[in-house]
């Protein structure tokens, strides 16, 4: 079965071909095929990961370019974190392009939707299976491709269109970090592939400075793609697109590369000195985590809400692969990613009833939605981190790892938590209690192809984190591990103390949006700077609108205006000279060349006409000439 | 062979100037057979090429023998992509060019000869042959522009035949210096690799780098020598621009793999650094005013500075690297992803030129970025090959463009690291400007003045699919014509050590 784990991107790859050629000739206008395709990937991540639990691993290369006498090969592998990997995207995957044959109904370029997701998780999954950087790389690049493309899905609106570019090109400034990186360790040890570049580093060939460096420069790429500070920008801007987008970018596939890839050389960070690389990634994540934390507080829109909180989850795993919890980190990704699907589709949902995304306009949909209330429900338990939900072991053992490797770290990401319970639980109050309060909106429960992804979805977002449960020996710990890391085993009072500080927080959600007793009005007033700064988002895309944006374009209108005028007005002067030389050459010819050839003939015919008086034609004259030269000659010769 | 190859192009021009002026269809029927017949032949020569075998298909006759000048013609790997390129993009140009009438047969005969003098570049071993050739190729397009073009295209088509002119009497000079210190007298470009008839004089080595170095880098063009560019693509008619950016670019980078670096290795790594400093010039500067224009073959223009500043940036670092065997490996990548993004950009900005024509020529006439919008509703096939090229063109994995990249950085890396980590930022800046035309052009709601438009017809298909599917082929998997490429450039990387 591993032999053929190639096959896993291929389909939805052949898939993406098959839509775009033809369309809406296919079965369910391509849906059906985008769906076969995940489905059987699906099938066989699941037969991998059987395999790969049972300690099977696989690896295999093919020469992709020869370079002088040297071959670069490609290949893929499997390993336990690979099949962790494939079993989300698939999984996740599949359930979300079941959901969107619902929520794309009737939109005008519905096969290509499918096309294009169809890409995304080829993209995602070449980049999961690639055993080297470069294939890695591609398929990184791939997933951006793929956001632009689906962030800018409704491309007739401008803002979509622009968020599409400012996803692309904010992380592609990571990826340039990332690329300089990929140079360095090719330029360092002379190859792509993760095993040999893990030799090199145990073998001391890549180490010191230089390791930190490579090791940063990667992270760089992760933090463009998973949107850490500071280029968590884009993602806000990216709920622009369709929501099962939103929930493919959020959940399985994109932000959750640059974890993983973290992850996949996290030998490069725990090697460099001192775990230096490592302590970078853990205060970038726990910055990340309770600064996206604090704006999803004051967000409205219902998906800007989620988008902050993926950021901020996303810092979670960072900090957790930070502070030397290397399957900690990878755990809250598996988990975050069903139950931030899950939030997500059911965010859709509830936006497919209420044709808004503004929060303020809902309420009381708990009774017109039960099934997306429920199901939503058991996803914000999750994500507050509640026990027995899966958000609860992964955040846990996130906290516990700081703790014991780096306590201010454990305390922001206590307070973070405390946070998050409050942001999420605010938003279930808004929209699912109190009265409904848009006045011209029919709410209505979405149609069973939407509900029953969702169930499925809250399944195992109730019931996956007990994989990572301490009383039956923690089984995911002993699957995805990294041996130089011990983890650090479970600890009840910290496990109490984060689930109080998560059911506080849902109690405080409560107190201002359920029971009203404190109006949410009054906090604003009494908080008003702190407020100003959550709502402009801390003021990022401010201060790159005017640190880098305007510079670039005045920088290039400058130098456009300095082209035409000074370059080009340098070799056209030069035309200019030579004309006026040739103007002056022709004076010169008119009067000096020529002047000088006409004063030639002139004087030959002046001289010729002074001449002509010596040839009279009368022989008399010419003999006294004669006579008189012969003389003359005499005369000479008898003087000497 | 090549004889063949190279000259039936001129033999199809010479046969339609014998045509009855009247007869369109028949005079374009000669020359889509000449172009394809010199394509199809191309294809077998390609066939019948073994790699690793060194210059190949070799013609040597005698033709001036009182001072040593012969017939030479032969390919390696430097030269069979260059080779079958041209033979391609002419090919797709004559396609796309079927509905020109004005004055068609001066066009067509015009055209024929530039092919022919374009290839005579790439398969002509002899100096003098060269010279010829690479003068030839500017009378054509001199015509070209200056008929068929714009409103400015008295302008532009004076200023690139001077520009290039003084380029050429550099490389006139510069030859004559070679020819003359060579013993036996010979120009015969494989005997004077064989000879470096320069090698223990440094100053004239210099001078002759100089004079090569000029021609070159206007034909290239590099930065500050770029500005006829411009110019000559907004005037000159689509085809003409396809086959300016697409091949006539690529002699001046060919003349510097072909001439200067195993020709004059020394002087070449005295003063790599500079050349290496203007590619840069060029590839920052290049994608930063490119952002700035507002003239869609302009921007197109610009993009062309850009990468054939990646280009040259990944010849002058083979260069520096010239004489260090630890180096080695990485200047035969650096060349490799040279030769492989002439080869790319060829193809992709070949593509682009034929897309800004398809809009400008036949329906929008107008190439201002800002007037679009939303034309990603009306035109999807257009969109979706549009799009396709800008993202191989910035760069995109599993595209041309980025294995080109890619391998000049890995080569470049190793010899220049922080060069090529400023080169880096050209990638930021062309996805920036890439996507931003996207984004005015196909994006956004559609504006209503375009509301008529029609998608491709077959004819802009058939031009344009070849080189998509090229772009994706190559892209996934190179090594087909890699590993062409990479015979020759070890081979050169060998004789540079």
């Amino acid at each position: 079965m591993l032999a053929v784990a190639w096959i896993i991107p291929v389909l939805p790859f052949l898939a993406f071909w098959l839509i775009i050629f033809f369309g809406r000739r296919l079965p369910g206008e391509g849906a059906y095929v985008a769906i076969g395709a995940m489905g059987i990937d699906a099938l066989l991540s699941i037969a991998i990961l059987a395999q790969a639990v049972g300690g099977a691993t696989y690896q295999a290369n093919m020469v992709w370019a020869v370079l002088g006498d040297r071959a670069l090969e490609i290949g893929y592998q499997i390993d336990p974190l690979t099949a962790v990997m494939l079993i989300v995207v698939t999984v996740v995957g599949s359930l979300i392009f079941i959901y969107s044959i619902g929520y794309m109904h009737g939109d005008p370029r519905y096969p290509r939707f499918f096309a294009y997701m169809s890409l995304f998780a080829a993209s995602m999954l070449t980049l999961v299976l690639a055993n080297n950087l470069l294939l890695l790389y591609v398929g990184w690049e791939g997933v951006g491709l793929c956001s632009y493309l689906l962030i800018g899905f409704w491309f007739e609106r401008p803002s979509a269109a622009r968020a599409a570019i400012k996803a692309f090109v904010t992380t592609r400034i990571g990826d340039t970090f990332m690329f300089i990186g990929i140079l360095l360790i090719f330029f360092t040890v002379g190859t792509l592939q993760f095993d040999q570049i893990f030799e090199a580093v145990e073998a001391g060939h890549l180490a010191g400075v230089t390791l930190t460096l490579a090791a940063l420069l990667l992270f760089g790429g992760a933090v463009g793609k998973s949107a850490q500070v500071p280029l968590h920008v884009w993602l806000p801007d990216a709920m622009e697109g369709p929501t099962p987008v939103s929930a493919l970018i959020h959940a399985a596939t994109m932000v959750a590369a640059g974890v993983y890839l973290v992850a996949r050389t996290y030998l490069l960070f725990f090697g460099s000195p001192d775990h230096g690389a490592l302590t970078v990634v853990a205060w970038i994540g726990g910055i990340t985590a309770l600064m996206a934390a604090t704006i999803g507080i004051v967000q409205d829109d219902i998906k800007r809400v989620m988008a902050y909180s993926t950021i901020s989850q996303l810092g979670y795993m960072m900090m957790g692969l930070g502070v030397l919890g290397f399957t900690a980190g990878v755990f809250h990704l598996m988990t975050h990613a069903f139950f931030k699907a899950l939030l997500f589709l059911a965010a859709g949902s509830v936006i497919h009833a209420m044709h808004t995304n503004d929060m303020k306009e809902m309420g009381g949909l708990g009774r017109v939605m039960p099934w997306t209330y429920g199901t939503m429900l058991v996803g914000a338990l999750a994500l507050s981190g509640v026990p027995p939900f899966a958000g609860f072991w992964s955040k846990d053992e996130i906290l516990l790892e700081a703790f014991h490797h780096n306590p201010p770290l454990f305390w922001v990401g206590l307070v973070g938590a405390f946070i998050t319970a409050f942001y999420v639980f605010r938003m279930i109050f808004l929209t699912f209690s109190g009265p409904l309060r848009s006045h011209h909106a029919h709410p209505h429960e979405s149609p069973a192809v939407m509900t029953v992804p969702l169930v499925a979805l809250a399944v195992f977002s109730g019931l996956i984190g007990f994989v990572g449960a301490p009383w039956w020996g923690n089984p995911f710990h002993h699957f995805v591990e990294f041996e130089a890391a011990e983890s650090v085993p479970f600890d009840l009072n910290l496990a109490l103390l984060s689930t109080a500080v998560a059911l506080a927080g849902i109690f405080t959600a409560a107190v201002v949006y359920y029971w009203k007793w404190l109006s949410s009005a009054s906090l604003r007033r009494a908080a008003r700077p702190l407020y100003a700064l959550l709502v402009h988002k801390y003021y990022w895309d401010e201060l790159y609108a005017f640190a880098v944006v305007t510079p670039t374009l005045w920088i290039a209108r400058r130098l456009r205006v300095f082209d035409l005028y000074v370059i080009d007005g340098a070799v056209n002067a030069v035309g200019i000279v030579f004309v006026w030389l040739a103007r002056l050459y022709r004076l010169f010819d008119l009067y000096v060349v020529d002047g000088l050839v006409n004063l030639i003939g002139w004087v030959t015919g002046k001289v010729g006409g002074v001449l002509r008086y010596v040839q009279t034609g009368s022989p008399q004259n010419y003999l006294l000439v004669i006579a008189f030269g012969v003389i003359v000659l005499v005369i000479g010769g008898i003087l000497r | 062979m090549l004889s063949l190859i190279t000259f039936l192009p001129l033999a199809g021009g010479l046969l339609i100037l014998l045509l009855p002026k009247t007869n369109h269809a028949l005079m374009k029927n000669v020359a889509l057979l000449a172009s394809a017949a010199s394509f199809l032949l191309s294809l077998v020569l390609i066939g019948m090429y073994q790699i690793g075998g060194g210059m190949q298909f070799q013609e040597v006759y005698r033709w001036i023998p009182g001072i040593a000048i012969n017939y030479h013609l032969g390919v390696d790997g430097l030269s069979l992509p260059l080779l079958v390129l041209t033979t391609l993009l002419s090919l797709l140009s004559v396609v796309y060019s079927w509905r020109i009438d004005h004055r068609l047969k001066e066009y067509l005969f015009l055209f024929l000869l530039l092919e022919t003098g374009m290839l005579g570049v790439f398969v002509a071993l002899d100096f003098f042959l060269f010279y010829i050739f690479w003068e030839i190729t500017l009378v054509p397009m001199f015509f070209l522009i200056a008929i068929w073009g714009g409103p400015r295209k008295e302008y532009a088509a004076i200023k690139f035949f001077l520009y290039t002119l003084v380029g050429s009497l550099a490389m006139l000079l510069a030859i004559l210096l070679l020819y003359f210190h060579s013993d036996p007298r010979t120009f015969g470009m494989l005997d004077l690799i064989r000879q470096q008839p320069l090698a223990g004089t440094p100053l004239l080595a210099a001078l002759a780098f100089w004079g090569f170095f000029l021609s070159f880098a206007i034909k290239v063009p590099m930065w500050p020598f770029h500005t006829w560019l411009p110019d000559a693509h907004v005037e000159a008619p689509t085809a003409g621009s396809v086959i300016l950016a697409g091949i006539l670019l690529k002699m001046g980078t060919y003349g510097f793999v072909r001439v200067s670096l195993p020709m004059l290795p020394e002087a070449f790594k005295q003063y790599a650094v500079i050349v290496a400093v203007l590619a840069l010039l060029g590839i920052v500067y290049g994608a930063l005013v490119a952002m700035a224009q507002t003239d869609l073959k302009k921007l197109v223009a610009y993009s062309s500075v850009n990468h054939m500043g990646f280009v040259m940036l990944g010849i002058a670092a083979a260069a520096a690297a010239a004489g260090d065997a630890s180096k080695a490996q990485a200047a035969a990548t650096a060349l490799n992803g040279a030769v492989f993004e002439m080869v790319a950009h060829g193809i992709i900005t070949g593509a682009l030129f034929l897309i800004v024509g398809v809009l400008y020529d036949y329906r929008a006439h107008t190439r201002g970025v800002d007037e679009f919008g939303g034309l990603g509703v009306r035109l999807p096939v257009y969109t979706g090959i549009s799009t396709m090229a800008m993202l191989a063109s910035l760069g995109l994995p599993g595209l041309m463009g980025f294995v080109a990249e890619f391998l000049i950085f890995v080569g470049s890396f190793g010899i220049f690291p922080y060069f090529t980590a400023v080169a880096l930022t050209g990638l930021v800046f062309n996805a920036a400007m890439f996507l931003w035309t996207i984004q005015r052009i196909f994006l956004g709601p559609l504006n209503e003045r375009w509301a008529h438009l029609p998608d491709m017809d077959g004819r802009e298909k058939l031009s344009l699919v070849p080189l998509a599917v090229l772009m994706l082929i190559f892209g996934v998997y190179p090594r087909p014509l890699l590993d062409v490429i990479n015979a020759a450039m070890t081979t050169l990387a060998g004789v540079v050590r």
